[in-house]
């Protein structure tokens, strides 16, 4: 009678299997295109690595290769893609948000205390909307900083820089808008002292306030106004931007530099 | 920069000994083209006398060629195929070398380039992942303020903006409200914006720019002590203090 092969062995031989007969099954090369780390037989060559980046929705946001100084963290700082990071854990975070906030002056501060004390790790992502909104504020200004100290804003970047211009106050306005929602008195009377600077715009200031506050002073009508703007129109406008951003730092050759 | 391979450098290190050997003045192109075209001598013997019984042949053939078409078919079979006779038994020789960039416009020099995968793929993954990391214990000891619900009898004193705009409110302790409000940061925004139109100095070297960079530098500082003013040294009434003495009057 032969010998038994020892059980870990046979185990190993048995999942190789079945990793084997996945990979090759028509569902999975259907979802994984070639060059995907999951398919079978990868392995690391130019032509592979080309087509990670190629046949991935996720990554072809970038190029197959770029310039060798521009992966060196000491250069970028990581600055632009952090605050698009930041934008996107802000996304996550305030869908969450959304499923237990109501945007009238009754409701607000209560769903807010509601979520902070009675919903699972609902004070924890709040607190992570708070923070990360505050460090996407410092990012996208401390990446201008970065952009401006490399002289990158230079032909042929220069209206990539305009945009950039454009998202800064985005991510401004985007802030703004979400300071006003939990309805507490930091919250309204922070609102107070920034629209009433708004009002002081010459020939329209006062219509520019009427219209954002919805009325002569803040109230239920803001509330719903600025929630609105946080949550779909400043969103909406700043993925635009953001869209035309990437596509032109493509555009214009990559990043700048080496310096 | 691209790394020529060692033969590659050996070989072109041969030809130019070569060519200084032979003749002293060959350092513009054109004195070595003109130099090989009235250097008739140094066409190699067996060239030229391959070429002088080619010549001959054609004269022949020629005459075989118009005598051909009354005989039909039998062109093909006329001129013979060259026979091999140059060194080593080659049918061919190098005529010129045409070096890169002398016929097409090269617009790209190569540039040392990495592939995304691996490597600005896992930088960046990194870096998202520190960054979350940093958000999620943030968040977990230090939490978000909510203070007591938005009261509008009560004016908390004193009343800040968010600490983006502190710049802006202390802007407002010192002039009219259209100017601190609106302009100053309007005209801000405008050279902002209009920077890279502005600055017409196509360098990006530190050294070379030195104006733009303490221009823009004074610029952000003037900024981050105006948001530090307003955030840390205004207490009640908008009045400056000092955090360490009157504690500290500020929310984010």
């Amino acid at each position: 009678m032969p010998k038994k092969q020892p059980l870990s062995e046979r185990m190993s031989q048995s999942a190789s299997q079945l990793t084997d007969q996945v990979q090759s099954s028509q569902a999975w090369n259907s979802i994984f295109r070639p060059g995907s780390i999951f398919r079978k037989g990868y392995n690391d060559s130019p032509r592979n690595r080309s087509y990670v980046v190629m046949n991935s929705v996720l990554y072809h946001l970038h190029p197959v290769k770029v310039k060798r100084h521009a992966v060196k963290v000491s250069y970028t700082l990581c600055l632009g893609g952090l605050s698009f990071f930041l934008f996107i854990l802000l996304t996550v975070t305030g869908i969450f948000l959304m499923f237990f906030y109501r945007p009238t002056a009754a409701q607000a501060w209560d769903d807010i205390y509601t979520l902070q004390t009675s919903v699972t790790f609902g004070l924890l992502v709040r607190n992570m909307h708070r923070w990360a909104a505050h460090l996407m504020v410092l990012s996208v200004f401390l990446h201008m900083a970065r952009v401006f100290y490399h002289g990158a804003y230079k032909a042929p970047r220069e209206f990539n820089w305009v945009i950039g211009v454009i998202l800064l106050q985005l991510t401004l306005l985007l802030s703004f808008t979400g300071y006003l929602l939990p309805w507490d008195q930091l919250a309204l009377w922070a609102v107070t002292v920034g629209t009433n600077m708004m009002g002081y715009t010459p020939v329209f200031g006062e219509q520019v306030r009427f219209v954002l506050l919805g009325g002569v002073e803040i109230g239920t009508d803001t509330l719903l106004r600025w929630y609105v703007l946080h949550v779909l129109m400043l969103p909406f406008v700043i993925v635009i931007f953001m869209a035309i951003h990437f596509w032109r730092v493509r555009k214009d050759g990559g990043i700048s530099g080496p310096l | 920069m691209t790394e020529v391979p060692e033969h590659l450098l050996k070989r072109a290190q041969a030809a130019r000994d070569r060519a200084a050997g032979g003749d002293a003045d060959t350092s513009t192109a054109a004195a070595d083209a003109s130099a090989t075209a009235d250097d008739g001598p140094k066409i190699p013997p067996h060239l030229l006398e391959r070429s002088k019984s080619a010549r001959q042949q054609a004269d022949s053939g020629a005459a075989v060629a118009t005598a051909a078409p009354a005989g039909g078919g039998a062109v093909a079979t006329a001129a013979p195929p060259p026979v091999a006779s140059g060194p080593g038994g080659h049918t061919q020789r190098l005529l010129t070398v045409v070096k890169s960039g002398s016929i097409q416009d090269v617009k790209l020099k190569p540039m040392d380039k990495v592939h995304v995968w691996p490597h600005l793929l896992i930088v960046e993954f990194g870096a998202a992942l520190a960054c979350l990391t940093f958000t999620l214990i943030f968040s977990i000891f230090v939490n978000a303020p909510l203070l007591e619900l938005a009261n509008f009898n009560e004016t908390p004193n004193p009343s800040k903006a968010p600490w983006y705009f502190l710049g802006l409110q202390e802007l407002l302790t010192m002039f009219h409200p259209m100017v601190a409000g609106v302009t100053i940061p309007g005209i801000g925004i405008f050279l902002l914006i209009l920077a890279p139109y502005i600055d017409r100095n196509p360098s990006n070297k530190p050294e070379d720019r030195k104006f733009g960079i303490s221009l823009m530098t004074v610029h952000l500082m003037f900024w981050a002590v105006l948001v530090m003013i307003g955030s840390f040294f205004r207490g009640p009434g908008f009045n400056f203090i000092f955090p360490w003495a009157d504690g500290l009057f500020f929310e984010l």
